[in-house]
C-alpha cells in the first residue's frame, strides 16, 4: 500500500542528500562522523535544515520545570529538551537534525560529487555464492517459518465455506491444515571479489594528526569500493624498519619509534597477495601511506623492484598516499613519480593536511581501476 | 486506507459516548476512524488531516514519528481535528482498553474545540479546506514547478509565527488603494477655477499653488508612511504590500489561513490536554473500566503523565489545575475570606461544602485561555504542591539547574513562555523606511535577546518575498541593534532606543 506521505517523505530524502552533497567537502574531512557508523549506515547531523524562525534562544531563556530538588542542583543530562521547556508543545529544537544515511547511498553521492568513475573489472570469472530467497509459500514447513497472515486468511476463508464466520464476533481460529509456511529456492549469485590491503608507515615521525588523516581517507575508500565490489576483505599491515599484519584496531592505533624500511611492507604485502589472493579471482587494491622518509636509496630500489616485478602485474591498482609530517622529507613520492608514475595502475597522491583529504579521495578513485 | 469500526469497537463507542453526554460534555458528531500504525504516523505529521498540500517537513515529520515508533520510544496515542463533525483516529493494534481510553480522551477535546472561546472563530469546515489547499498547491506545482514551489513555502514558513496570534478573527486592512484616491482628490494644485483670465494672478497667487503643491507632496508623502499603526500580522502586510507573482500570493495566503486555524490549539494546549485527561480519567475510573483493565489503564495513564524535571507537561500541569479549581469550588476555597484567612489549621480544614466544582470548570474550559487560567488559577500552594520551579542555564557550570522556586518568578515564567506561544513579538513599523521602499520590522524586547543566526536567516527569507532590503530593530545585550539584509549582505548597527 501506498500512502500519500510517501512523496513527501522521498522528497525529503532528496533534500537530505543534495544537503549532504553541499557539504561534503566539510564532512569527509571529519574524523568523528566516523565515531557514529553502525553496521551499515551513519549518522549525519545536517545543519539549517529546520525552517528558520524569529524565535529566542533556548539558553538564554531558561523555563518551568517540575520535581523535587533544591535551588542550586544541576538537571540531568538530557532532562531538559531544548526549545520544548514551558512552551507548551512548540517544540522546535536547538541542535542539528541527525539522519541516518546507508553507506551505500553515502557512496553513491561520494561518486556523483568527485565524479567518481565506476570500477571497471578486471575479471570475467565471477565466483558464485548462493543466496536462500524466500519466494513460495507451502503447506508444512517449521513453526519459525510460519506466514501468519496466510494462516489467517486460509483459515477465514475455510470458516466462511463452512459458514462458522460471524462478522460480528471476528473471531479467527486457525486449525493445523490452515497453516501457511514460508518456503525457500538456493540462488545463486555471482560475486565479484575485491580485497583492500592497507599499508601505513608507523615509525616515530608519523603523527597522530597523520593518522587520523590515513584513517578518514581509508574510510571512505573502503565505503566506495564496497559500493563498488558485494564481497570486500581488508588486510592491514604495519611497519616501520620490520613489517607485520595485525587487525584494524591495531593498525590505526600503533606507534612505533624505529626507523622507515618501507620494502619490508611491500614484502609482506606481495607475499599475503601470493598466499591467499590468486589473480584470477581477485581484485586487488594495496593502499600504502607513509611520510615518504624512507631509510636509505637502496631501500626504495628494492621497493620499486617488487612493485614493477610483482606487485603491479598482479593488482588492479597500487596506491600510494604520502601524508605530510612535520619531520618528513617526502623524498619517496618523488622516487616512484619517477619509476612508476607512467604506469597506468598507479595512483599518487600527497595530502597536506585535512582539508587536501577530499582531493587525494579523488587521486586515488578517479582513475576508475 | 482509514477502516469504520469493527462491531465492537463501534459499540465501545457507543458506550464512551454515552458517558460523555451523562457527565454533561456538549460536543460536534465525532467520527473515529481506523488506522494502521504507518497511517497513523503520516496523519499525525499532517497535523492530524488526512491531506495537506505537499512539502518536505511532513516527510521529515513523517519519518522522525515510524522511527520513534520502530525503536519503541514513542506512540501516538490520540489525534483529533477540530472540525464540525470532528474526527478521531483509533489505531488499530491496539489493546480495547487503550481504544476506551482514546475515546474518553477525544470527546473531551470535541467538547472544548466546541466550548472555549478561542476557537470560536475557527475554520468548522477545515478538513474541506485542508484538501482545497492541497489541490491548489498541487496545481501551482505542476504549473511552476515543484522546486520553485517547495522553496517559496519554506521561505514563507519561516515567516509562520508572525501573525496576529491573538486577534479574535482575522480583519483585513483598510483598503490602502481607496486611501490613494482620496489624496489624488485633493491635488487641487491647479488652483481654483478662474472665469477671466486676467483675474488668476489675484486669486491664485503663485506663494499660494506654492503652497498647495507643498501640501499635496507632504500628504502623498504621509500616505507613503505605511503601515499608519505598526501592524502584528506580518503576513498579511506581505500579501498586501510585497511584490508577490499571483502564485505566490495564493501560497501565503493559504499558509496563513492555516497558521491561523492552527494559533487557538497552541494558545490553549494545556487546558485542552489537561481537560481531555481530566474527562478520560473520570470516565473510565467511574464508569468504563472493567476489574481486568485497570492496571493496564494505571499503567498508560501514568505514562502519559509522567513528567521530566526540565519541562512541563501539558497533560499533567493541565489535569492537576482542573482538579484544583473542582477541589477549590467545591469546597469554598476561593474569595475574600479565603484569600484574607492566615491561620493555616483553619485554611488546611477548610471545606463550605458548596458542591460547586463541577459547575465551575465547565464555566472555567468557556471562557479562558492558557494566560488567563495560569494568571488567575495557579496559587502559591498548587505550586508548592506540583513542585514546579524555574530552571536556567549556568553558563561556568555548562548544565542546566534549577533556579528559583518561589511562587512568582514560577508564575511569571509560565507566563512569559505562553505569551505570543514563548516566541518573540515582532511588528511591521514602516514599508517604505527612509522613502527607500525598505521594510521596517521592530522587536519588542522583553527581556530575552533574538537567536542571531535564527534571525539573520529569517531576514534573508524576508527579503526575499519583499525584494527590497528588509531591517529589524531589537536589542542585543542591552543595546538597540538594527539588523540589515540588502539581498546580498548582512550589516547590524547599532541604534539609540
Amino acid at each position: 500500500m501506498t500512502l500519500k506521505i510517501h512523496q513527501d517523505h522521498s522528497r525529503f530524502k532528496q533534500i537530505v542528500r543534495g544537503k549532504i552533497k553541499a557539504n561534503l567537502r566539510k564532512y569527509v574531512q571529519k574524523g568523528e562522523m566516523l565515531g557514529k557508523k553502525g553496521k551499515d549506515a551513519i549518522s549525519i547531523p545536517i545543519p539549517f535544515i529546520d525552517i528558520p524562525r524569529f524565535k529566542y534562544g533556548h539558553k538564554e531563556q531558561g523555563g518551568v520545570g517540575q520535581g523535587d530538588g533544591e535551588v542550586g542542583q544541576q538537571l540531568g543530562p538530557g532532562a531538559v529538551e531544548p526549545g520544548e521547556g514551558h512552551q507548551a508543545g512548540q517544540g522546535e529544537g536547538d541542535h542539528a537534525l541527525e539522519v541516518d544515511v546507508t553507506l551505500d547511498e553515502l557512496a553513491q553521492i561520494l561518486g556523483e560529487e568527485l565524479q567518481l568513475p565506476n570500477i571497471e573489472r578486471r575479471h570475467n570469472e565471477k565466483i558464485v555464492t548462493q543466496k536462500i530467497r524466500y519466494t513460495g509459500i507451502n503447506t508444512t514447513g517449521p513453526e519459525s517459518l510460519r506466514h501468519f497472515k496466510r494462516t489467517y486468511k486460509q483459515a477465514l476463508r475455510r470458516q466462511i465455506a463452512a459458514g462458522t464466520y460471524d462478522p460480528n464476533r471476528p473471531i479467527i481460529i486457525p486449525m493445523r491444515e490452515d497453516r501457511r509456511y514460508r518456503s525457500y529456492k538456493l540462488q545463486n549469485l555471482p560475486e565479484t571479489n575485491a580485497v583492500i590491503i592497507y599499508m601505513m608507515d608507523v615509525s616515530g615521525s608519523m603523527g597522530d594528526e597523520q593518522k587520523e588523516i590515513v584513517r578518514i581517507e581509508s574510510f571512505w575508500l573502503d565505503t566506495w569500493l564496497r559500493h563498488q565490489y558485494k564481497g570486500l576483505e581488508s588486510r592491514y599491515i604495519i611497519h616501520d624498519a620490520v613489517a607485520r599484519e595485525v587487525d584494524r584496531d591495531t593498525f590505526f592505533h600503533t606507534r612505533e619509534s624505529g626507523g622507515t624500511m618501507i620494502s619490508s611492507a611491500y614484502k609482506l604485502c606481495r607475499d599475503i597477495i601470493a598466499a591467499d589472493y590468486p589473480k584470477s579471482a581477485w581484485n586487488i587494491y594495496p593502499f600504502h601511506f607513509s611520510d615518504g622518509d624512507n631509510w636509505s636509496a637502496d631501500d626504495t630500489r628494492q621497493c620499486i623492484e617488487m612493485l614493477r616485478n610483482d606487485v603491479l602485474p598482479a593488482v588492479n591498482q597500487f596506491a600510494y598516499g604520502q601524508v605530510e609530517s612535520p619531520y618528513g622529507s617526502g623524498q619517496f613520492i618523488k622516487d616512484l613519480r619517477e619509476a612508476v608514475g607512467d604506469t597506468p595502475n598507479v595512483a599518487l597522491s600527497e595530502i597536506a593536511d585535512k582539508d587536501a583529504i577530499y582531493a587525494s579521495i579523488k587521486d586515488f578513485l578517479g582513475k576508475g581501476r | 486506507m482509514p477502516k469504520s469500526l469493527t462491531p465492537r469497537l463501534a459499540a465501545l463507542r457507543d458506550e464512551i459516548h454515552g458517558y460523555a453526554k451523562e457527565f454533561g460534555l456538549d460536543f460536534f458528531d465525532t467520527n473515529f476512524e481506523m488506522v494502521s500504525y504507518d497511517e497513523m504516523n503520516m496523519v499525525a505529521a499532517y497535523g492530524g488531516f488526512p491531506t495537506r498540500y505537499p512539502h518536505w517537513r511532513w516527510g521529515m515529520e513523517y519519518e522522525q514519528l515510524s522511527k520513534g515508533y520502530e525503536y519503541g520510544l514513542s506512540k501516538i496515542y490520540e489525534l483529533v481535528i477540530n472540525n464540525d463533525p470532528c474526527y478521531a483516529y483509533l489505531m488499530e493494534s491496539n489493546p480495547e482498553v487503550d481504544q476506551k481510553l482514546v475515546m474518553a480522551h477525544v470527546y473531551g477535546h470535541c467538547d472544548f474545540f466546541k466550548n472555549n472561546f478561542s476557537f470560536r472563530h475557527t475554520n468548522r469546515r477545515m478538513i474541506d479546506d485542508m484538501a482545497n489547499h492541497a489541490t491548489r498547491v498541487r496545481r501551482w506545482v505542476d504549473k511552476i514547478g515543484v522546486e520553485k514551489v517547495e522553496d517559496f513555502i519554506d521561505r514563507t514558513l519561516s515567516l509562520e509565527n508572525l501573525i496576529d496570534q491573538h486577534a479574535p478573527h482575522i480583519r483585513r486592512n483598510p483598503d490602502p488603494k481607496k486611501a490613494e484616491e482620496e489624496v489624488k482628490a485633493n491635488e487641487r494644485v491647479e488652483g481654483f477655477k478662474v472665469g477671466r483670465e486676467y483675474m488668476r494672478g489675484f486669486i491664485n497667487p503663485s506663494e499660494f499653488l506654492d503652497s498647495q503643491r507643498k501640501r499635496v507632496e507632504d500628504e502623498k508623502q504621509r500616505a507613503k508612511k505605511f503601515p499608519e499603526r505598526p501592524q502584528r500580522d506580518v503576513l498579511m502586510f506581505l500579501l498586501e504590500h510585497a511584490p508577490l507573482e499571483p502564485w505566490e500570493s495564493d501560497i501565503l495566503a493559504i499558509l496563513r489561513d492555516e497558521a491561523y486555524y492552527f494559533a487557538p490549539q497552541g494558545q490553549t494546549k494545556i487546558m485542552n490536554e489537561g481537560w481531555a485527561s481530566y474527562w478520560h480519567s473520570t470516565i473510565m475510573t467511574r464508569r468504563a473500566l472493567r476489574d481486568d483493565e485497570i492496571i493496564d489503564y494505571a499503567d498508560h495513564h501514568s505514562g502519559t503523565m509522567g513528567t521530566r524535571p526540565g519541562a512541563i507537561n501539558p497533560y499533567k500541569l493541565g489535569i492537576e489545575l482542573w482538579r484544583d479549581i473542582e477541589d477549590r469550588w467545591n469546597k469554598g476555597r476561593f474569595g475574600k475570606e479565603w484569600d484574607e484567612c492566615d491561620d493555616l489549621r483553619a485554611r488546611r480544614n477548610w471545606d463550605k461544602k458548596l458542591g460547586a466544582g463541577r459547575e465551575k470548570i465547565f464555566e472555567v474550559r468557556k471562557h479562558y485561555n492558557d494566560i488567563t487560567f495560569i494568571d488567575t488559577f495557579l496559587t502559591a500552594e498548587f505550586a508548592m504542591e506540583q513542585k514546579l520551579f524555574v530552571y536556567g542555564f549556568n553558563d561556568k557550570r555548562n548544565s542546566w539547574e534549577i533556579m528559583d522556586r518561589e511562587f512568582r518568578k514560577v508564575k511569571g515564567k509560565l507566563l512569559q513562555g505562553l505569551t505570543n506561544f514563548g516566541q518573540p513579538i515582532i511588528e511591521v513599523v514602516d514599508g517604505n523606511h527612509e522613502n527607500r521602499g525598505e521594510l521596517l520590522l521592530a522587536h519588542k524586547h522583553d527581556g530575552q535577546d533574538l537567536k542571531g543566526d535564527y534571525a539573520r536567516e529569517t531576514l534573508r527569507n524576508l527579503q526575499s518575498l519583499w525584494r527590497r532590503p528588509v531591517n529589524i530593530v531589537t536589542r542585543y545585550d542591552n543595546k538597540g541593534a538594527m539588523l540589515r539584509f540588502d539581498g546580498t549582505n548582512h550589516t547590524e548597527k547599532k541604534v539609540d532606543l
